[in-house]
């Protein structure tokens, strides 16, 4: 299927004071489309709990975000690794291996991938060594 | 219970007013956390009608209200945002307030004057 747009971001493994920039881009340019208020929130809160895990957790990465001709938004954020070791665990609820750091910037409770999970529509995760790789999709409940 | 009546309140300083007609409005639940996580988590129902509040004093609690459109953002134990989130807090449409108080006591003020928590 064609995608109608398409965008590319670059994020930074650390960088504390940008950490939101991306997910801030996606909303106001879906917002752009007229995606729904009630969408588009979802959308958000799911692009910026995957943006800070590329951040705080993996060697920073890519977000590719596309809109697809039959209005379904997909995004995926691919990051180079390390990986995650057990899926299942990254899954819990409360589960996490947030630093110190990520923790005072108000992350690292482990809420951050079943709520991602519970907001989209799809979800698809991959993980090995070589890199973690989550793609989304989202579409207007009809 | 309206943005004024609540700074009133909390005898909160406003740390950035974007916009006035917001101090009428009317909000009807208030969210109190340290973790954004649990913000983003937790705030389902009309986050635009919610107050947040919280000790925790960076960028990410802005980035946190713009991803689900929280317009009334009160910091606890008198806290300073730092100059690099002021200016995000310049370029987005937030109404921010400081307070002296203590988040339990902040938050114990809201709640004796009629403010609830999001589930009721
Ligand atoms: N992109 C990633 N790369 C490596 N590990 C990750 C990634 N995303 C999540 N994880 C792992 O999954 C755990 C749970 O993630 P999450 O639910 O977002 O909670 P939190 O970020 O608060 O720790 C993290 O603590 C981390 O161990
Ligand atoms: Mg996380």
């Amino acid at each position: 299927m064609a995608s109608l747009l398409h965008k590319e971001y670059e994020v930074v493994r650390d960088d504390y004071s940008r950490a939101g920039k991306v997910s801030s881009d996606i909303k106001r340019t879906l917002s752009a489309v007229g995606i729904s208020p009630a969408v588009l929130r979802r959308i958000a809160v799911a692009s910026y709990e995957s943006e800070i895990n590329m951040i705080i957790h993996a060697w920073g990465g890519k977000i590719m975000l596309d809109v697809m001709e039959d209005g379904t938004i997909q995004i995926v954020f691919k990051d180079p690794g390390p990986g995650i070791a057990d899926l299942e665990k990254a899954l819990t609820p409360g589960w996490s291996t947030a630093s110190e750091k990520a923790r005072n910037m108000g992350f690292g409770a482990g809420m951050g991938l079943p709520n991602i999970k519970r907001v989209s529509d799809e979800f698809d995760i991959q993980s090995s060594e070589a890199g973690t790789t989550l793609t989304l999709g989202f579409r207007e409940k009809t | 219970m309206q943005a004024r009546e609540i700074a009133a309140a909390l005898h909160a300083e406003p740390l950035h007013i974007w916009n006035e007609h917001l101090l009428t409005k009317d909000y009807t639940a208030a969210f109190a956390t340290d973790l954004m996580s649990d913000a983003l988590a937790m705030i389902q129902t009309s986050p635009e009608d919610t107050v947040l509040i919280t000790g925790l004093c960076n960028s990410q609690v802005l980035r946190t209200a713009e991803m689900l459109d929280i317009e009334l953002i009160i910091f606890v134990r008198g806290k300073m945002l730092g100059e690099e989130a002021m200016e995000i807090a310049r370029e987005m449409g937030f109404n921010i307030y400081r307070t002296d108080y203590t988040m339990y006591t902040a938050c114990g003020i809201l709640y004796s004057l009629g403010l609830r928590g999001i589930n009721g």
